[in-house]
C-alpha cells in the first residue's frame, strides 16, 4: 500500500534527473551559493539560528504594533456619560509605580549580563576548536557566571512587575478600572510572558553546560536567547516610555 | 592561530559533529515518531493535508445545512432536527472559521509547502525540524479547540467568521456568545501561534537552505509564492492574535477595549468608551492580506503547471516575481475596504478605494503572463492541468468584481447582500480550492509513488467547476437584486421571496458540487493502493522533486544534494535533447 513512506531504502543508481539523465557530480552538501563543505557548520548554523529569530520577533513586534495602536486609538475615544447625556472621555490616566524604574535599572544591567554571556560562549565554542591545536587554557579566563546572573535578575525583573502589579491594585487601578488601567496591566502582562520565555530558553541553555553538550550548541542557544534579551529590553523601555509619555 | 594535523581532524570532527545536531536527525524509527510525531516535512506536510481535508468535508457539511435552511427554514434534519435562526449563524460562523483558517491556510501552505519547499529548494529538511512538528500540532489543537464549541453550553459562537465587536465581546448578546466564543477566540490564538511557527520556519528554510546553484531567482514560483505568503503570515496573524488577546479581556476581565456603552434587554453591561471599529481595523489588518495567504500558494502552483503542461517556460519569470510582491506588499494597505459602510471619511475611503484598485494591476499582469504562457505552447490536459486553467478561470471571474466592491458608493449597496459571498468565495474560497486539487493531482504521484485515475479526475474536475459557477455566479444577481447575507431566512420578506428559485437552484447546485467531492475522496483512497505505478517523473517537469526517487526518502536526496545549473521552466529549450532540461542537467541553458 502507498504510504508516508519517508524512509525508503535509497538505491543511488535510481536517483536521475527525470527520466535517464544522471545527477552533476555532489562535491559537497553547501547550501546557497557558498564555498563547499561537506555540512553546515557552525556560523551556518549561528547564521541560521539568527535568520529564525528576527524572524520569530517579527510577529512579537506586529503583535505590540497591534496593542499600541489599540491604546492610540482608545486613548481618543469619548464616551456616552449616561447621566449628563454628554460625550466625555474616560481615560484616567494611571500614575505608574516607581518600582517600575527600579526594575527597568534590573532589565537594563541584565541585558549586559546576558551579552557578556553571549560573548563567553562564543569564545567557549570558538575554544573547542582551539583546544585541539593548543592546551585549551584561556588566559583571560572569565570566572563570572554571567548566565545565572541574567537568569536571576530576569526573575527579579518578573517578581518587581508581579510587585508592581500589587501597588496598581492597590491605588485602585484594576484591569477594568479605566482604560489606561487596562492598558498597562496587558502591556506588562504581554511583555512578562515574553520575557519569560527568555527565561526559559536560558534555563534550556543551563541545562545545555550542566549536560555538557556541545559548546557550539549551547553558544546558539545562548547567541539568540541574548539578542532576544536584548530585543525584549529594549521593547520594555518602549512600553514604559508609552505608558508614561503617552498618558 | 597555529594549525597541527592533530588539530586539524579535531576541527573537522567537532564541525561534523556540530553539523549533524542541525540536521541529519536520523529517520524515524516507530509508529509513533515516524507518523505523529514525525520531524520530516514530509510527514508533516500531509499531516497538514489530511487535517485540512478533514476540515473540508466539515466545512463543506456545515454549509449544506445552511442552504437546506435557506430554502427549507422550517425542515427537521436527521441528527441536526430544526436549525434555528441563531443554529443558522452558529453554522454560518463556524464554516467560515474552519474553511479560511482550517483549510484555505492550511492545506496549500501547511500542507504542500511543506511537503515541497525543502524539495523544491534541494534542502534536506526545513530548517526547524522540532519547531515544525509543534507547529502542526498546535494547529491541530486549534482545530480541536473550535470544534469544541460546538459542545459546550449555548453552542457555537454567532458572530461570524470575523467576529465584530460588540457581539463578539459581550458573553451576554447570544446563546453561542458563552464559553462558545471564548473557545473561538483561544481556537484562533492557538492557529496563529501554530502559524507563525510555520511562517518562520519557511523564510529561514528558503533564505538559508537552498541548494548550490538555487538563487532566489531559480527559485520555482511555487517557492516564491510560499515565502512571500510565510511573511505576509508573520506580519498579519500578530496583529490578529493582539486584537484576539483584547477581545478575551473585554470579555472576560471587564475591559472596554471595544465594547462602547450598550445595552443588552435594557441593561447597561457595564461597559463603556470602546471602539468595535477598533476591532475591525486589527481585525482586517490581517484579514486582507489572509486573502493573499490563502491564495498566493494557488497562483505559484498554477503558473507551475501552466508552464509544465504548455510545455512552455513561464512567460515572464520576473514580472510574477514581482507581481506577487506587490499584491503581498497593497495587500497591508488596503484593509479599509471592508470597512466603507463604517462610516469612515470620504478621503479615507477615496484612498483604500485607490489602492484596492491598484492591486488589479499585479493580478492582471500575473493574468496576462498565465495566458501568454499557455499561447502557442504544446498543450496537454491532464487532470492538474484542468485544475489549473480552472484557477485561472475562477481568479478572473471572482476578481474581476472586486473593483465593483473597491467603489465606496458601489459597496454601500452590495456590502450587506450575496454579491460580497459570491465574490469572495469564487476568488478566495473556490480559487484556492482549485489550487489545492491541481496540487494533489499533480504531486500525488510523488507522494505515494501512484497515479491518481485520471477517468475519475475529469469527472471530479467538470462536476466541481460547473458545479462552482451554477452556485456562485447566480449568486451575484441575488446579491444586486438585494438578497442580504447573514440573514437566516428569506421567505419572511416579499421582494426576497420572490428570489426564492434562484435561491433554491444554488441550493441544488450546491448538492450535486458537494457530492462531486466524494469521487475526489473515493479517487484519493483508490489510487493510494489501487493506482497506476508512478514513474519518478512522470509529468516530465524540471524542479527538482522530480529528481528523486519516488516517493522521496528521509532527508529528501538520499543522502546527496543537488547542484542547480537551470532555471525551473525550461521547456521546449532549442538545440536540448528532449523539450525539457532538469534543473540539475549541466547542460547549459542560455536565459530565454
Amino acid at each position: 500500500m502507498a504510504s508516508f513512506s519517508t524512509t525508503v531504502t535509497v538505491d543511488p543508481s535510481r536517483l536521475s534527473s527525470g527520466d535517464g539523465g544522471t545527477l552533476p557530480p555532489i562535491s559537497a552538501g553547501g547550501y546557497g551559493d557558498r564555498p563547499d563543505s561537506d555540512l553546515p557548520d557552525y556560523n551556518t548554523r549561528l547564521r541560521r539560528a539568527r535568520i529564525g529569530l528576527l524572524a520569530a520577533l517579527t510577529p512579537i513586534l506586529m503583535l505590540f504594533v497591534g496593542f499600541t495602536s489599540a491604546y492610540i486609538v482608545r486613548q481618543g475615544l469619548p464616551t456616552l456619560d449616561p447621566q449628563t447625556n454628554t460625550m466625555v472621555r474616560d481615560w484616567i490616566p494611571v500614575k505608574l509605580p516607581i518600582l517600575l524604574l527600579f526594575n527597568t535599572c534590573i532589565l537594563l544591567f541584565s541585558t549586559v549580563c546576558i551579552e557578556f554571556a553571549r560573548r563567553r560562549a562564543k569564545s567557549d565554542a570558538l575554544l573547542t576548536f582551539s583546544t585541539a591545536i593548543s592546551d585549551g587554557s584561556r588566559a583571560d579566563e572569565d570566572k563570572l557566571p554571567w548566565l545565572a546572573i541574567t537568569l536571576v535578575l530576569g526573575l527579579c525583573f518578573l517578581s518587581g512587575q508581579g510587585l508592581a502589579w500589587r501597588q496598581l491594585a492597590a491605588s485602585g487601578f484594576y484591569v477594568s478600572t479605566t482604560p489606561s488601567s487596562s492598558f498597562v496591566y496587558l502591556l506588562t502582562g504581554a511583555h512578562a510572558i515574553h520575557l519569560a520565555g527568555g527565561i526559559l530558553a536560558l534555563f534550556a541553555a543551563g541545562l545545555a553546560a550542566l549536560l555538557q553538550r556541545s559548546a557550539t550548541r549551547r553558544s546558539i542557544v545562548v547567541d539568540v536567547t541574548a539578542w532576544y534579551w536584548h530585543f525584549m529590553t529594549v521593547l520594555w523601555v518602549y512600553i514604559l516610555c508609552l505608558m508614561e509619555f503617552a498618558r | 592561530m597555529a594549525r597541527g594535523a592533530g588539530g586539524g581532524e579535531a576541527i573537522m570532527t567537532t564541525q561534523e559533529s556540530a553539523s549533524r545536531e542541525l540536521h541529519a536527525h536520523a529517520a524515524p524509527q516507530g509508529f509513533i515518531r515516524k507518523y505523529v510525531f514525525s520531524l520530516d516535512h514530509k510527514v508533516i506536510g500531509l499531516q497538514y493535508y489530511f487535517l485540512a481535508l478533514v476540515a473540508v468535508f466539515t466545512g463543506m457539511f456545515l454549509s449544506l445545512l445552511m442552504r437546506i435552511h435557506l430554502i427549507w427554514p422550517t425542515a427537521v434534519l436527521p441528527l441536526v432536527g430544526e436549525i434555528k435562526p441563531e443554529a443558522y449563524l452558529s453554522l454560518l460562523t463556524m464554516h467560515g472559521t474552519i474553511m479560511v483558517f482550517f483549510v484555505l491556510t492550511t492545506a496549500p501552505q501547511g500542507g504542500f509547502g511543506n511537503y515541497f519547499l525543502p524539495i523544491q529548494i534541494g534542502a534536506p529538511d526545513m530548517a526547524f525540524p522540532v519547531l515544525n512538528m509543534l507547529s502542526f500540532w498546535t494547529t491541530f489543537v486549534g482545530f480541536v479547540v473550535l470544534l469544541a464549541a460546538f459542545f459546550v453550553t449555548g453552542g457555537a459562537p454567532l458572530h461570524g467568521w470575523t467576529g465584530y465587536a460588540p457581539l463578539s465581546a459581550l458573553q451576554s448578546s447570544g446563546p453561542g456568545e458563552g464559553a462558545g466564543a471564548d473557545l473561538w477566540i483561544i481556537s484562533i490564538a492557538i492557529f496563529c501561534i501554530g502559524a507563525l511557527m510555520g511562517s518562520l520556519n519557511f523564510i529561514t528554510t528558503t533564505l538559508d537552505m537552498r541548494a548550490k546553484g538555487m538563487s532566489m531567482m531559480r527559485m520555482p514560483l511555487t517557492c516564491w509564492a510560499w515565502f512571500i505568503t510565510a511573511i505576509l503570515g508573520l506580519l498579519a496573524f500578530g496583529v490578529l492574535l493582539s486584537g484576539g488577546i483584547l477581545l478575551l479581556m473585554d470579555r472576560n476581565l471587564g475591559s472596554s477595549f471595544f465594547v462602547p456603552l450598550v445595552t443588552i434587554n435594557g441593561q447597561l453591561t457595564g461597559h463603556k468608551g470602546g471602539s468595535p471599529l477598533l476591532w475591525q481595523h486589527l481585525f482586517w489588518f490581517f484579514g486582507h492580506p489572509e486573502v493573499y495567504i490563502a491564495i498566493l500558494p494557488a497562483m505559484g502552483l498554477a503558473s507551475q503547471l501552466l508552464s509544465v503542461f504548455s510545455r512552455k517556460p513561464i512567460f515572464g519569470y520576473k514580472a510574477m516575481v514581482y507581481a506577487m510582491l506587490s499584491i503581498g506588499f497593497l495587500g497591508f494597505m488596503v484593509w479599509g475596504h471592508h470597512m466603507f459602510m463604517s462610516g469612515m471619511s470620504p478621503y479615507s475611503a477615496f484612498a483604500f478605494s485607490l489602492l484596492t484598485m491598484a492591486i488589479g494591476v499585479p493580478s492582471a499582469i500575473k493574468t496576462f503572463n498565465w495566458l501568454g504562457t499557455i499561447m502557442h505552447g504544446r498543450l496537454r490536459f491532464p487532470t492538474p492541468m484542468l485544475f489549473a486553467l480552472g484557477f485561472v478561470s475562477l481568479f478572473v471571474t471572482g476578481g474581476i468584481s472586486g473593483p465593483f466592491l473597491a467603489q465606496p458608493v458601489l459597496d454601500i449597496f452590495l456590502h450587506e447582500t450575496y454579491f460580497v459571498i459570491a465574490h469572495f468565495h469564487l476568488i478566495m474560497g473556490v480559487a484556492s480550492i482549485f489550487g489545492i486539487f491541481a496540487a494533489t493531482y499533480y504531486w500525488f504521484p510523488k507522494m505515494f509513488g501512484r497515479m491518481m485515475s485520471e477517468t475519475l479526475g475529469r469527472w471530479h474536475f467538470w462536476l466541481t467547476f460547473v458545479g462552482a459557477y451554477a452556485v456562485f455566479m447566480p449568486m451575484h444577481y441575488y446579491g444586486m437584486a438585494g438578497g442580504l447575507r447573514r440573514y437566516s431566512q428569506s421567505t419572511e420578506v416579499a421582494y426576497i421571496l420572490n428570489l426564492l428559485p434562484l435561491q433554491k437552484f444554488m441550493t441544488f447546485a450546491a448538492f450535486v458540487t458537494i457530492s462531486s467531492q466524494f469521487i475526489f475522496l473515493f479517487n484519493l483512497s483508490w489510487s493510494l493502493k489501487y493506482g497506476e505505478k508512478a514513474s519518478d517523473n512522470p509529468w516530465e517537469a524540471t524542479t527538482l522533486e522530480w529528481t528523486t526517487v519516488t516517493p522521496p526518502p528521509h532527508v529528501n536526496f538520499g543522502g546527496h544534494t543537488p547542484v542547480l545549473h537551470n532555471g525551473p521552466y525550461e521547456y521546449n529549450v532549442p538545440g536540448a535533447r528532449r523539450d525539457y532540461v532538469m534543473q540539475t542537467d549541466p547542460e547549459v541553458v542560455k536565459a530565454h
